[in-house]
């Protein structure tokens, strides 16, 4: 039945081919074959409902490109958004130099906890870092055998209760040790808890007030129902999480509960589990979950072959080095170069599902022109000028290279300035997928074409404003960093 | 106010009361219930439904005040937006969206455009899927001569050997003896987990070190059961998801090794769900009743805010009947399930204040 979702799809709204715009109407049938899907593969009901208004927001109005099937126009929109809403990703554990960097793990019984433990040991080992596992689960029968015997295993050393009978006591105990023993890194494994136990939950943000972990995780089975949203949001109140770790996608489970975890909690999902061993612990990609949730990773196809023309091993490189904050104007400059090759921008931007409409906006001529000027600014630049234009371009220099390139001084001015602005947006880039990148690139282009218009900064992954929960977040998060810097303070 | 509260939510019901404890009580060895057994289930029974109250009413609290205000807007009439609600309260079940549409269709045809009637809503609702849960009395069965063996599967984590801890401890107070097989020789500490459990609820104990054959295991415990006369010989295995066929293979074998010496076991082969589980549940339903023969399900976790609804699919579809459902960490906390009231308490929040 899910595999036959894409071939409904295409019947239902096949009759809309190369002709008119989405609407509402015409999307209904479409749209409510999605729904089926997502609730199908565990997504939260009210999550699956809050995602179409957005798809639908989204859709209304494209134009039906005569060259796509308007089913798969639909999907490409759909398994964007899904992307957007579980992204941007985060594999950083923020390690902390001078003190243990102190990790905790809790989630719902028998959800994965203990073994993701020894697997985040393995992998943080691996990057030559010493670690100390704390066995704070005092209440399964042979929880702290589990986890002695993984530590074995894995030869890191484990700390057990030793007749104490109070978690807490032992979690701060564990820390001590690892201060001691100059050890890099201690991850607590807690017990299991349902969200609705009052007095567990309570115990748990005890460890987390007394202890004060770096980096909260929650262990979500991949195989949750609708129960993800209820029990991802009390953990999420009673801690506040940092990030997501979801078991278990070794099977055949869909993985939906991703989607209504990260709606509820805003944290990032960090690492899936998948398998039983110590090494099964990947990394989070928004993009493989988006296609096996809606169970269909072959209709994806379109927007990846456009990716792929996008010479992609170059772009990653880029993105890697967007990431570390190295993004230069050399980088800029292939990266234009590059989507040059393509052809002219309107061409490709036809390409891309949805993206039709952008093509009007443009004016090519005008495009290569500027970025001829451009290029021109950015040859006259120092290796060390292309680097750092920010910090080094002085009016001296400003022009000397202003001469270099033919142009006014007060153009290179400009250029630094709209740099600024892109290093920040092409950071925020980095984490989207295409259609979204896309978009950000529309308005990077048409800031170029426009030079005297100043690069606003991107607010958020949509550009949208902010809604009262976000803010809400947002605060939170600050409380929150505000915190974790006094007791960096402390220590 | 509530408009509606769900019947019997008062004081348990005795003659459900009833119900539950032949339905649940252990049976003795030609097969019959035993009186006994039947008089101490009946407060057993009383206690564990308050229990199950209790986890509901923190259910209840945890939920948003929108679905359960429901049936609260009189003279609402049965429309789109009414359904809309009952569709959510439905999906969120886990009872999956095909068989939650299959509801609404039906409420909307019988009730279209009236003002709704919680009761017969209700009653329309809990028709439908007392039917599609249609399961006899399901008590385990049990050898008419010489040990009953239980083999215990499913997904990693879903509550296995707690539950089989449950079971034994259910046996042993019904003055059953029980021998555990450590059939899990894969996960660390598996076997100390089953042991622990073993010495605190007075069960023996057949077990081997962690890499050691299952099926060899299994083996042992059933001769052994053979060999020291024992009632009940529980065998507990290791997780693992449907789609490791290698590893459903050994399912088969442990079937195998156990019914070379006693043809007719195992007697049993329960599926342990977890009851936050989704939609995958119809997919471990099906890998685990092809590989192992289940013959019932054990419905773990049910004291959390998760309602395991997807049990209804599985047991309409893979005629798998749910036996027990799991109500907490501790070896007393195992209920003999009851459809009805199951099927009250899936839909209790959706329709009334508080079910206390
Ligand atoms: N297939 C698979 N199994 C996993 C994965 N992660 C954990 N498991 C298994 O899931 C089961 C439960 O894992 P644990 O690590 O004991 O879970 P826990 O959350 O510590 O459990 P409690 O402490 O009892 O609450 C074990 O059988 C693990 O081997 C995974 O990514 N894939
Ligand atoms: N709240 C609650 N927790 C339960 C219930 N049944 C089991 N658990 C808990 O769930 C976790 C996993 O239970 P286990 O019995 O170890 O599960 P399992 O299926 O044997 O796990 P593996 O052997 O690792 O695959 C443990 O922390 C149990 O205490 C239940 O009915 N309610
Ligand atoms: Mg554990
Ligand atoms: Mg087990």
């Amino acid at each position: 039945m899910l595999d036959s979702l894409s071939s409904s799809l295409s019947s239902a709204l096949n009759t809309l081919r190369g002709r008119g715009k989405l609407t509402e109407g015409n999307m209904r049938e479409g749209l409510g074959l999605v729904r089926t899907a997502l609730l199908e593969a565990d997504v939260a009901y009210d999550v699956v409902e809050a995602f179409l208004d957005r798809v639908t927001a989204e859709a209304v109005g494209e134009k039906v490109l005569a060259s796509l099937d308007p089913a798969q126009q639909l999907v490409g929109i759909v398994h964007q958004e899904l992307i957007n809403l579980m992204g941007p990703v985060d594999h950083s554990l923020h390690f902390q130099e001078g003190r243990p960097t102190v990790l905790m793990l809790c989630g719902l019984q028998g959800s994965g906890k203990t073994t993701s433990t020894a697997k985040l040991a393995k992998k943080i080992k691996q990057q030559g870092r010493s670690v100390l596992l704390v066995a704070a689960d005092l209440q399964r029968p042979a929880a702290i055998e589990q986890l002695s015997v993984l530590g074995q295993q894995l030869n890191v050393p484990v700390h057990t209760p030793d007749g104490v009978s109070d978690p807490v006591a032992v979690c701060n105990a564990g820390v001590a040790r690892a201060k001691k023993e100059g050890i890099g890194v201690v991850i607590l494994d807690t017990a299991g808890r349902l969200s609705i136990d009052d007095e567990l939950m309570a115990e748990l943000a005890m460890i987390d007030r007394t202890v004060g972990p770096d980096q909260v995780f929650l262990v979500v089975d991949a195989m949750t129902g609708q129960d993800a949203v209820a029990s991802a949001k009390a953990f999420n109140d009673a801690l506040e999480l940092d990030g997501v770790i979801m078991t278990k996608l070794d099977g055949d489970a869909r993985g939906g509960a991703a989607l209504s975890v990260k709606h509820v909690t805003g944290v990032p999902i960090k690492f899936i589990g998948t398998g039983e061993q110590i090494e099964a612990l990947e990394d989070f990609h928004p993009d493989r979950l988006a296609g096996r949730i809606l169970g269909m990773g072959d209709v994806v196809s379109l927007v990846e072959e456009a990716q792929r023309k996008f010479d992609q091993d170059e772009m990653q490189q880029q993105e890697e080095r967007l990431r570390a904050g190295e993004f230069t104007l050399e980088d800029f400059k292939k990266m234009l170069m590059q989507t040059r090759r393509l052809g002219p921008m309107g061409k490709v931007l036809g390409m891309i599902p949805g993206m039709g409409g952008i093509k009007e906006m443009l004016d090519t001529a005008d495009l290569d022109r500027d970025m001829n000027r451009l290029f021109g600014i950015i040859n006259a630049m120092t290796p060390d000028e292309r680097r750092n234009p920010t910090r080094i371009i002085d009016q001296s220099r400003r022009r000397r290279i202003a001469q270099g390139a033919g142009v006014q001084p007060q153009e290179v001015n400009d250029l630094v300035k709209q740099f600024d602005g892109m290093a920040s947006m092409m950071k925020g880039m980095a984490g989207l997928g295409m259609r979204d990148r896309m978009k950000q690139l529309q308005q990077l282009q048409s800031g170029i074409a426009n030079p005297g218009a100043r690069l606003a900064k991107p607010k958020g992954v949509t550009g949208k404003r902010l809604t009262a929960e976000e803010r809400k977040k947002q605060k939170k998060q600050r409380e929150k960093d505000a915190r974790r810097r006094k007791r960096q303070t402390k220590d | 106010m509530a408009l509606f509260r769900f019947r019997g939510s008062d004081k348990p019901d005795p003659s459900k009361v009833d119900e539950a404890a032949k339905s649940g009580a252990p049976v003795d060895s030609t097969g019959s219930v035993s009186p006994e057994a039947t008089a101490d289930e009946a407060g057993g029974a009383g206690r564990l439904f308050d229990r199950f109250r209790a986890g509901l009413k923190k259910t209840v609290q945890v939920l948003n005040t929108d679905v359960r205000d429901l049936f609260k807007q009189e003279g609402r009439l049965v429309d789109e937006s009414f359904l809309n609600d009952l569709r959510r309260a439905l999906v969120r079940t886990d009872m999956g969206p095909t068989a939650a549409e299959e509801i609404v269709k039906d409420v909307y045809a019988k009730q279209r455009a009236r003002v709704v009637d919680p009761e017969s809503v209700l009653d329309s609702i809990r028709g439908t899927l007392s039917q599609r849960l249609d399961q006899t009395d399901a008590p385990l069965a049990a050898a008419a001569t010489g040990p009953t063996v239980i083999l215990v599967t499913g997904v990693n984590g879903s509550g296995k050997t707690t539950s089989i801890a449950k079971l034994a401890n259910r046996f042993v107070k019904d003055g059953k003896r029980v021998v555990l097989g450590a059939g899990d020789t894969f996960r660390a500490a598996a076997v100390e987990q089953l042991s622990m459990w073993a010495s605190r609820i007075g069960a023996e104990i057949v077990r081997s070190d962690q890499g050691a054959d299952p099926a060899s295991v299994a083996h042992r415990a059933v001769a052994r059961a053979l060999e020291g006369d024992f009632d009940i010989c529980i065998i507990d295995t290791a997780g693992r998801l449907q789609t490791q066929s290698n590893l459903m293979q050994e399912l088969g074998k442990i079937r195998r090794v156990i019914a070379k010496q006693i043809p007719e076991a195992p007697h049993e082969v329960l599926l342990v769900i977890d009851a936050t589980a989704g939609q995958n549940a119809l997919s471990q339903a099906k890998g685990f009743s092809e590989a192992a023969s289940c013959t019932g399900v054990v419905l773990a976790k049910l004291d959390g805010s998760a309602r395991g609804g997807v049990v209804v699919p599985v047991t309409e579809t893979f005629k798998l009947p749910v036996k027990f459902v799991g109500l907490g960490e501790k070896a007393d906390d195992l209920a003999v399930f009851d459809p009805k009231r199951y099927l009250e308490a899936l839909l209790a929040d959706s329709f009334c204040d508080s079910p206390a």
